[in-house]
């Protein structure tokens, strides 16, 4: 495959340093606090003891710029990490942040079998180790008709799947959550079953855009964006990208999905992005990216029609939405 | 007991309306007072959308519920709320409608018009605030002295409908977690059921009509 290789002119870096963003949003936050607390108090616990998980801090210096991200605007990191379906945390969009600040990500292992010549279980160390980090700024647009865009930190998942080696009988593979209803309670009321399970067509997986996510905005994971790792496919709706995962297996037969199990009808095993494919209930063929006031339109594969649509020649994406 | 009997008297009252008007304003004034602090979240108009949506069903509810009230609680003088609680609900389904109007439609008629006939889940809301207009324009009491208060009263009961459709369209929206939509199900199949209890009972006690059955319907 030919790329034309941008060269990145701008980097995140450049553009908001992590530290001043957050030193920014700790003094906003003081500075509301103070005023609140005359009112509630509230604020200042939050304040005193900020959330952080295992990794968070551990920052990936020398990240390498994928020729596969966007110029859009980046999606502010509040926004991306108050704004999250997660629903073993809970149905709200804000309840995973609040709810998944206590959420164990180490130790991690992440077991891959099935159709492979060598089983393997990788250590979150391990994993973070087996490629140069890129950092792809991906849009990703959400089944509900919302998008960001994120600099998500990672390599594409073909380096995994290389390693293990999947053998011919191989034709899917099949992604699993980590799941804990003691440390995921709020789980019970989310209407769908546990644990979360995900699946792609093998070329879907073996495509480059298909990142295994370990990080964000130059950090680990937040916890309610699927630490420690996650899949994000970026011309799929976000549900397919699966988070917090710990098995792989793969497989011969297309494996079952977790809201194609909840509702077949609405949620295919493909679920690409498709503007001329309504959900039952709304139309896709616009969307509303945070922070913005008026919806715009929605682009086949979510733009990323150069790099995938060859993989769905011939198929009728009515039919496999 | 002495302040049970006070009750009635304090709800009589010109001046408890006043109270209750404000409280009914509080989401309002906090919605306001979020979006000009920035606090609507990360998806402004989704906070809107649902905010608006939750209290129009929050008010029906609480309209629906006095007829049950005034009879349970032997406080007919709780009448004196339900027109300004039905048209607070009103009020709040027209905030809904236009968060849904303008930042979804680009406050496009056409557009609107295609969309609601599209999609059950948008008919049956547009259903539910559409039946409310003419509650709402005739919610005064010269309209039902022109109406009379047996029309009045049967046009009226088009806020069943309105409750249901409400609570239809908020079913139809969530994706898998039903509990909440399923909560107002049950309260307002809970407030249907009474009146059809109470219905029942009214005309089994075969009271030869006129004078009560023409108190009753007043009542709702």
């Amino acid at each position: 495959m030919m790329l034309i290789r941008r060269k990145p002119e701008l980097t995140y870096a450049d553009v908001t340093p992590k530290e001043i963003y957050f030193n920014r949003r700790k003094f906003l936050k003081a500075m509301g606090a103070a005023g609140a607390a005359a009112f509630t108090g509230g604020h200042l616990l939050e304040l005193a003891s900020p959330s952080r998980s295992v990794y968070a801090g551990a920052k990936f210096p020398n990240l390498i710029k994928s020729p596969f991200s966007t110029t859009e605007k980046e999606t502010p990191y509040q926004d991306v990490t108050h704004y999250n379906n997660f629903y073993e945390f809970g149905i709200d969009k804000d309840a995973p942040a609040k709810n998944a600040q206590k959420f164990r990500t180490s130790p991690w292992t992440v077991s891959v079998e099935g159709e492979v010549k060598t089983k393997r279980k990788f250590t979150m160390d391990e994993i973070l180790k087996l490629a140069p980090l890129e950092e792809r700024i991906y849009r990703h647009r959400c089944v509900e008709a919302w998008s960001i865009v994120v600099p998500w930190i990672g390599f594409s998942f073909s380096t995994i799947a290389n390693l293990v080696e999947p053998t011919p009988k191989a034709k899917y593979v099949a992604f699993e959550s980590f799941y804990d209803p003691g440390q995921m309670p709020e789980a019970r009321y989310g209407g769908i079953d546990f644990p979360y399970v995900e699946g792609l067509r093998l070329d879907e997986a073996m495509n480059p855009l298909t990142l295994l996510c370990v990080g964000m905005y130059g950090d680990s994971l937040a916890n309610q964006d699927g630490a420690p790792v996650r899949t994000v496919i970026p011309w799929k709706y976000g549900f397919k990208s699966i988070k917090s995962i710990v098995k792989i297996k793969f497989v011969a037969k297309e494996p079952p999905t977790t809201w194609n199990l909840a509702n077949s009808h609405e949620y295919g095993f493909y679920s690409n992005v498709n503007p001329n494919v309504d959900h039952p209930r709304w139309s896709q063929a616009t969307e509303r990216r945070l922070g913005e006031i008026f919806r715009h339109k929605t682009l086949m594969f979510n733009g990323y029609q150069d790099q995938v649509a060859s993989m769905y020649a011939g198929m009728d994406l009515k039919k496999y939405y | 007991m002495r302040l049970v009997h006070r009750v009635p008297s304090f709800l009589s009252s010109k001046w408890t309306k006043i109270p209750v008007f404000f409280a009914c304003l509080v989401p309002f004034g906090v919605l306001i007072w979020q979006a000009s602090t920035g606090n609507l979240g990360p998806n402004p108009v989704e906070t809107l959308q649902h905010t608006t949506g939750d209290w129009t069903l929050r008010f029906l509810v609480i309209t629906l519920s006095i007829s049950p009230l005034r009879k349970l609680l032997k406080l007919p003088e709780l009448i004196r709320f339900r027109r300004m609680l039905g048209l607070f609900a009103f009020f709040y389904v027209c905030l809904h409608f236009l968060t849904y109007l303008g930042p979804d439609q680009n406050f496009s008629l056409a557009a609107m018009g295609t969309d609601v006939y599209k999609r059950p889940f948008v008919t049956v809301g547009f259903t539910g605030f559409v039946l409310l207009i003419p509650l709402a324009l005739t919610s005064t009491a010269a309209s039902i002295r022109r109406l009379g208060g047996r029309r009045w009263q049967m046009l009226h009961r088009l806020i069943y409908i309105s409750a249901v459709c409400g609570v239809i369209h908020y079913y139809w929206l969530v994706k898998s977690a039903v509990l909440r939509p399923l909560t107002y199900a049950a309260i307002v199949a809970v407030l249907l059921l009474w009146r059809l209890v109470d219905w029942l009972i009214r005309r089994g006690r075969a009271v030869p009509a006129t004078a009560s059955t023409q108190r009753a319907s007043v009542n709702g």
